[in-house]
């Protein structure tokens, strides 16, 4: 059996807008703070993995070290749909249970800002003025929005209809009130892109997206950088008290892609990779959905947010309209869910995401939330999903030193 | 009449205008586009099969943000036609919640989408409303 790894140290930048910071610049400042959050320095990491989804070509992660430290370490670029940055992390995690090292950085980041719709290429081209059949559908014209639609806000507004279809009990009134929670968890955040408590009625009269999700349904675009520095347990042991206090352990890690399913070429099936990931997170951890003190999970829109109590078992299946009636997801409730305002307030620089819901959870851990923390948690989850699909969930808990 | 072709070449046109599929003939599942293999068998044999013209909505949107140069609000849907998932939009009806709702009834449709420079005319699909 592999050794346990930590969190030694781990930071986000404030997520918004950040004209004058190119990407680097958010990535070392995010790298530099989780460094210094963990009391060591570059020549320390024997790995670094490098989250960024929309430049993916541009090799991020050997960008980075040129401002922060270049000592020659591997580097490792991932791009994994919305779960890069979980899958950045895990990549290190995965160097130091290999016992190639004992430290290992990762880092993501997205400037996003502005960029509007995401999703609308699925095999769309301009209006050709020869109508030639090309791709592998051998489509003539553009498809999106004629053969249905596969951008980002229409395909998860269907992942929420079809669940509401299978179980009933939803409405454009229940998935606003999921957005509700996270834009009131949102005004306790202060890294948050939007802090501003929004109320039902606004939500709901917002400008329509994709049926049922209005704007603020909706994760923001926007720039941002996460960072983790992670440590063997053998490591850790000859740290100081105060780094091992703060230390968080991993207890499970797990990156899962999307199984074969009759309607998953129609509809992302965003469900079944989500429910395998949770299933194997909760059984290397040796915890339970119920043991759980707080959960970010990926509300990358209202109607995501629903499905994903369901695939993440805090619900029985099918009760996923029930547990959200019953108050169980609001920060006072039995298993707050995106005490950080989750991506429709925090934002969401897509490879920044899956590092920043593990500081997030961290910060609770340790203690260090301020006026959101979370009385006593010792066990959180942090969950991401990309279309593609990709799926990473994490399970942290609380140092016991 | 004019030379006419489909959006996608699963959509075959003539008389009787319906959808195919590429089905594995080793496990049954089907694709509308071209495989190189079955992504749930493994299989690399795949006979065309017809699908269902009618179906029911399973989930659906209304689409009010989309790309520059596609026409909102549009009806985005998932059809199952008799087992088999088809995406699709759902046409000839107010693109309100309303008037739209899962587990309704609906049935393939073709209708020109243009013409291009060599006077072809481009015929996609949808569903409509049964009754």
């Amino acid at each position: 059996m592999a050794e346990d790894v930590w969190i030694l140290g781990i930071t986000m930048t404030k997520f918004g807008k950040h004209p004058d910071k190119d990407m680097v610049d958010l990535a070392a400042e995010a790298a530099r703070g989780a460094l210094s959050d963990a009391g060591v320095t570059m020549k320390d990491m024997g790995i670094l993995a490098a989250g960024n989804l929309m430049n993916a070509s541009a090799g991020i992660g050997q960008q980075l070290q040129k401002q922060i430290g270049q000592t020659g370490i591997p580097v490792y670029n991932v791009a994994n749909a919305c779960a890069t940055g979980a899958t950045a992390l895990r990549t290190a995690v995965m160097a130091i249970k290999a016992g190639e090292c004992d430290y290992g950085l990762a880092v993501g980041v997205e400037k996003l800002s502005g960029a509007g719709l995401l999703g609308a290429g699925g095999g769309s081209r301009s209006s050709g003025t020869h109508y030639e059949p090309s791709g592998r559908y051998g489509a003539v014209a553009t498809t999106d929005g004629r053969i249905g639609t596969t951008t980002m806000p229409g395909t998860f507004a269907q992942i929420g209809m079809e669940y509401g279809h299978k179980y009933g009990g939803t409405s454009f009134e229940l998935f606003a009130k999921i957005s509700e929670k996270n834009h009131a968890h949102s005004t306790l955040n202060p890294l948050a892109a939007y802090t501003k408590k929004m109320s039902l009625e606004q939500i709901m009269g917002d400008v329509m997206i994709a049926y049922p999700n209005t704007r603020p349904m909706c994760s923001a675009n926007c720039d941002g950088a996460a960072a983790a520095v992670v440590v063997s347990d053998s490591k850790l042991k000859t740290l100081s008290l105060e780094q091992r206090k703060r230390a968080v352990k991993i207890a499970a890690s797990v990156l899962t892609t999307d199984p074969w399913q009759e309607a998953c070429q129609i509809l992302p099936d965003v469900n079944t990779l989500t429910r395998n990931a949770a299933r194997q997170a909760y059984e290397q951890a040796g915890v339970g959905p119920e043991d759980l003190d707080l959960v970010e999970l990926h509300d990358c829109f209202a109607t995501a947010e629903l499905v994903h109590y369901d695939n993440l078992m805090l619900c029985e299946e099918g009760g996923a309209v029930d547990f959200f009636n019953s108050g169980a997801p609001w920060r006072d409730g039995k298993t707050p869910v995106n005490v950080s305002g989750g991506l429709e307030s925090k934002g969401h620089p897509i490879a920044a995401t899956g590092i920043a819901n593990i500081w997030e959870v961290c910060h609770h851990l340790r203690g260090e939330a301020g006026d959101r923390q979370i009385q006593g948690a010792k066990v959180g989850l942090a969950h991401v999903i990309g279309l593609g699909s990709a799926c990473g969930v994490h399970i942290l808990e609380k140092s016991a030193a | 009449m004019a030379e006419q072709v489909p959006l996608v070449e699963y959509l075959v046109l003539g008389d009787d205008p319906h959808l195919t599929a590429q089905e594995c003939t080793g496990c049954g599942a089907r694709f509308f586009d071209r495989r190189n293999a079955c992504a749930s068998c493994e299989g690399d044999q795949f006979k065309k099969v017809r699908i269902a013209n009618e179906g029911v909505l399973r989930a659906f949107t209304i689409v009010s943000m989309a790309a520059p140069g596609v026409p909102v609000p549009f009806v985005a849907g998932v059809i199952d036609c008799d087992g088999t998932s088809v995406r699709g939009n759902v046409v000839n009806v107010e693109p309100s919640p309303d008037n739209v709702s899962t587990g309704m009834k609906v049935r393939l449709t073709t209708f020109p989408i243009g013409t291009d420079d060599d006077g072809v005319e481009g015929i996609g699909f949808g569903f409509e409303p049964v009754g």
